[in-house]
Parts: structure tokens; C-alpha cells; sequence
């Protein structure tokens, strides 16, 4: 497996401090939390994300996040990578974030560009349901 | 020479080291002080020599599966062995018939050249294990046809350690008077094998999932009854017109001294690593939905094949950066498809995803064992954490009953 020293250092940082990555969980119930899930154990990756928004002007600030991701080494690299991207956006910036960004950040082989796609999809859904409970 | 390296090795089920005293008997046949002659060269000291070692070289290998010396046909590994094998007999005996039994958890070696004579107009039945990993007689029994002329069936699954019953399906095959090859790659020095007894054809060996060099193998191809078969490389006919090619003087040396071993060895072997099964099997049932693929009663202990369920099985390598093992997800593929023999038992997807091969051999030691037990259970445990299927597994959702957002 030819990972980028990137994911490798990204996947263990994830892995061997959670909590300062933001692996955890909100109440999936509260008015302010959206929550995202994306992927099926069949296919081998399951991304769930959760934004943690308040209202600021005309729009809504993400600020917090919480994930947990099943998958490979390059499936949770991108979750995390993700998330760091995501605190202090707009839902309108957080919308606009495209799959090439991770891609480029981690350096994921053409292989691995799926994860990416992934965790994409994962913060349109997490928008989605948050917009949804305004 | 290498740099240093902490990573402990329990992936010999992929291939083993090369044994010191291989390496040391291999390194007479090379330099211009050894016995580097062409053992085909008739005409002088250099090929008699040399044509002595192979000859010896060859005798090691039939010795340790007791069959006569010149039923051992030299190939460039097990899978030039399979290819000879399976291509060899469907040539040969095409008048005969055209149907080939085989299972769905053969190696590669085995599928690939059944596919390919698929192609060529051969039917080909790919049979199930049952869900222990295992082919029975029984199975192949009932798919044998009028037309069918080759059974070929593995010994010892390299994913799983199963090990199947060739002695029942033999029997059958030697009955209906069907030729009957045997993947033994996996076998040499983990279990007795006596060809007088067995009732096989031909069958395939490796050197080097056997503490012998890569690049060498073999091919039994019964004498009392003979079995012929087409060659699939030609070129001066070396071994008896099966195999044509320069032999290698060094790599036979070696396969012949690594066989040699195995024989004097296999129980001190075998013993030792029972006990690390035991303790392994023992302690990673500590760690909760763990599950052991292949039936534990009819399996080597050389290989233990473990499913952690609500973890993947690719990140879990990753953790175990300091471990050399095999997962049993192909997800480095483009296609993300798990363990084609994983799912042939009917483990569910992501069960088959979350699959770990360990296999242990010569040279491991109790130390290695238990590191690699405590590494384990902590990043199975980590892994979990992050997981949002054993999140929800702890929230009592049933997995099964989720409708997932695949992409």
C-alpha cells in the first residue's frame, strides 16, 4: 500500500489522539447539530459527520464537528482532514468545499479518490439535515 | 545489508525466509570456485556435477512427499506447477472430455488458467466450500459429469488454513477414472504428505512458503498410473519433455536442502507453532465480536484468519504499522472488492472486510506472539472508537436493518 507520508501521519494523529481530532459524537436531536452519514459497511467505508452551527448575519457558522469513520487508512484521513477544514466556515463556504481539496491535502493516489468523494458527501448531508431543522 | 527493522513478521503463509543453512548450500552453486555447470551439459565435470546436485535436490523433494524421484518435474514456482497442471491435463485429454471441477477458494494460479481454458471451450464448475472453508468429497461427487476429465482441488487454503480431505476426494476421482491435481503450495513441512498412500495425480509444491528460495517449484506427475500431460513451455525438452529450460542449479539446490529440512524438522515445527495458535486464539477471544474464519477442527495452525467486526480490515493494518500481516480486503484493488474466498463462505461483506491473516512459521517466537496480542487489542480498541458502526452497535442498532446512503 503505497500511502502519502501525509495519510500515513494524518491516519496515526487521528488515531492516537481522538479527542483533538474531533472523533465524538453531539446529540443528533439538538435543534443546532446536522448530522451526515454517508457510505455502507459492504463497501468497506462509513462516514458519519456532525456540524455543530449558530446563526451569524444572514447565515450559519459551523462551529464545532464531530465524526467517526469505518474504513481505510485513507477513508478516516479524509474525514479528519475534512473537519479541520470545516471549523469557522459558513454553511455557503462548507458547501463549496470540493472533493479535489482532500485529494490535493492528503495527496490520495487515483485509487483512494472515493474517500474523498466520501467525506463530501458526508458535510452536503450533515448541512442538509441541519438546514432542514431551521 | 537492510536497515535495522522492529517490524515483527507473521505473514509466512505469503512466503518465509530463506533458512541460513538454504542460503549456505545455494551459495556452492554460483561463483567460479562452486559447481556452477549446466546440469545438462553432458560432456564434462562442470554438468555431471551439477546435474548430480539437482539429481539430489530432487530426491529431498520426494522424499518428504514419498513419492519416486522421478515423478518431480521442476518448475519456476507453484504457479507455473498449477498452470502445467490444469493447462497440461486439459490438452492432453481433450478428447476425452471438457469439464473441470475446481472450487471458488483456489489460488489464482488455479482460477486464472481454468478461466483462460474456459475461453478455449472448456466448461469449467467452480464449486462452494461449506461455510467452514471447507470442499468436501461429497461436493465434487455431485458435480462430476460424463465429460469431466480434471479435478483439482487446493490441500491447504493459503487464506484460511482449511485443510481439505484429498484423501476422500481422491478416492472418488480414482474411481470414475478422472485426473485428480492437488495445490499442495501451502502443505510442504505443516502436514505429512505420502503420495504413496494419497490418491492424487499430480500435485503442486513451492520452495519458498517452505524456508526455500523464491522463483522454484515443483510438479508431481504420477507414474503408477500414468498421467501425461502437455507441456507448456518448449525448448529442448528438459525434464522429460515436460519442462523445457536451463535448470537452476542453485534454486533446486535450495529447494532440495529447504525440503530436506522440513522433513527432519516438521514436528519440532508444527509444535511450536500449535502453541502459538493456542495462546493467539486464546487471547483474542478477549477482545469482543472477534471471529476465526475456517473451521478451527480442520485447519492448520500455522494460519489464523480473524474477522474484527465494526473495524475495516485496511486501517487495521495501518494500526498494526510494526506487524507484517495480510488483510483479507483487497482494497488497494480498484474494484474494493473483499476476500473473494472470505465471501465464498458466506461471511457478509463487512465481515470479509475486517479480515486479518496471521500466519506464523520457523522462526517466530513467543515474544513476537504476545507483542503482537497487547499492539492488537489496543488499536482493534482505538479503531473502534472512531467507528460509527460499533457506535451504533452499542446503541443496540442492528446493523442489518440500516438503509445505507451508498455511493
Amino acid at each position: 500500500m503505497a500511502y502519502s507520508k501525509k495519510v500515513v501521519d494524518k491516519f496515526e494523529d487521528t488515531l492516537n489522539n481522538p479527542q483533538a481530532f474531533k472523533v465524538g459524537r453531539f446529540d443528533p436531536a439538538e435543534l443546532n447539530v446536522g448530522t451526515g452519514m454517508v457510505g455502507a459497511p459492504a463497501c468497506g467505508d462509513v462516514m458519519k459527520l456532525q456540524i455543530k452551527c449558530e446563526p451569524k448575519g444572514n447565515s450559519h457558522v459551523i462551529k464545532d464537528v464531530k465524526f467517526k469513520t469505518y474504513g481505510c487508512g485513507s477513508a478516516i484521513a479524509s474525514s479528519s482532514e475534512l473537519v479541520e477544514m470545516l471549523i469557522g466556515k459558513t454553511l455557503e463556504e462548507a458547501k463549496a468545499i470540493k472533493n479535489i481539496e482532500i485529494v490535493e491535502a492528503l495527496e490520495l493516489p487515483p485509487i483512494k479518490i472515493h474517500c474523498s468523494v466520501l467525506a463530501e458527501d458526508s458535510i452536503r448531508q450533515a448541512i442538509e439535515d441541519y438546514e432542514s431543522k431551521q | 545489508m537492510k536497515e535495522k527493522n522492529n517490524t515483527i513478521y507473521l505473514d509466512y503463509a505469503s512466503t518465509t525466509p530463506v533458512d541460513p543453512r538454504v542460503a549456505k548450500r545455494m551459495m556452492e552453486f554460483l561463483t567460479p570456485d562452486g559447481e556452477f555447470g549446466n546440469p545438462a551439459s553432458r560432456s564434462h565435470r562442470y554438468g555431471w556435477k551439477a546435474d548430480e546436485a539437482v539429481e539430489e535436490a530432487r530426491s529431498h523433494v520426494a522424499n518428504l512427499v514419498n513419492c519416486d524421484p522421478r515423478e518431480i518435474v521442476w518448475t519456476s514456482g507453484a504457479t507455473e506447477a498449477d498452470n502445467l497442471a490444469v493447462k497440461g491435463i486439459a490438452k492432453f485429454y481433450k478428447t476425452k472430455g471438457n469439464h473441470i471441477i475446481t472450487s471458488k477458494i483456489e489460488h489464482k494460479a488455479v482460477l486464472d488458467p481454468c478461466r483462460q481454458l474456459e475461453r478455449d471451450g472448456f466448461e469449467v464448475t467452480y464449486l462452494e466450500p461449506n461455510e467452514g472453508g471447507i470442499i468436501t468429497p461429497e461436493a465434487v461427487q455431485e458435480a462430476i459429469k460424463d465429460s469431466t476429465i480434471l479435478v483439482s482441488i487446493m490441500h491447504i487454503n493459503n487464506e484460511l488454513g482449511t485443510l481439505n480431505n484429498i484423501d476422500g476426494i481422491g478416492r472418488i476421482t480414482r474411481e470414475k477414472g478422472i485426473f485428480f491435481h492437488v495445490d499442495a503450495a501451502q502443505s510442504t513441512g505443516k502436514v505429512p504428505i505420502d503420495l504413496k498412500q494419497l490418491p492424487v495425480d499430480l500435485m503442486s509444491f513451492s520452495a519458498h512458503k517452505t524456508y526455500g528460495p523464491k522463483g522454484v517449484g515443483a510438479l508431481f506427475v504420477r507414474r503408477k498410473p500414468r498421467v501425461r500431460i502437455e507441456a507448456q513451455i518448449h525448448g529442448g525438452g528438459h525434464e522429460r519433455g515436460m519442462r523445457s529450460g536451463t535448470l537452476p542449479t542453485h534454486q533446486l539446490v535450495g529447494m532440495g536442502e529447504a525440503f530436506r529440512i522440513a522433513k527432519i524438522d516438521m514436528k519440532q515445527d508444527i509444535e511450536k507453532i500449535k502453541k502459538f495458535h493456542d495462546m493467539f486464539l486464546d487471547q483474542v477471544n478477549d477482545i469482543e465480536h472477534v471471529y476465526l474464519n475456517g473451521d478451527v477442527a480442520n485447519k492448520v495452525p500455522n494460519i489464523l484468519n480473524v474477522s474484527f467486526n465494526f473495524v475495516e480490515g485496511e486501517s487495521l493494518i495501518m494500526g498494526l504499522k510494526d506487524i507484517a500481516v495480510s488483510s483479507g480486503s483487497a482494497c488497494t484493488s480498484a474494484s474494493l472488492e473483499p476476500s473473494y474466498v472470505l465471501r465464498a463462505l458466506g461471511r457478509k461483506d463487512e465481515l470479509a472486510h475486517s479480515s486479518i491473516r496471521f500466519s506464523f512459521g520457523r522462526f517466530t517466537n513467543e515474544d513476537e506472539v504476545l507483542e503482537t496480542l497487547s499492539i492488537l487489542k489496543n488499536v482493534v480498541e482505538r479503531l473502534r472508537e472512531l467507528s460509527p458502526l460499533w457506535e451504533m452497535h452499542l446503541d443496540g442498532i442492528d446493523l442489518d436493518t440500516v438503509e445505507w446512503k451508498t455511493h
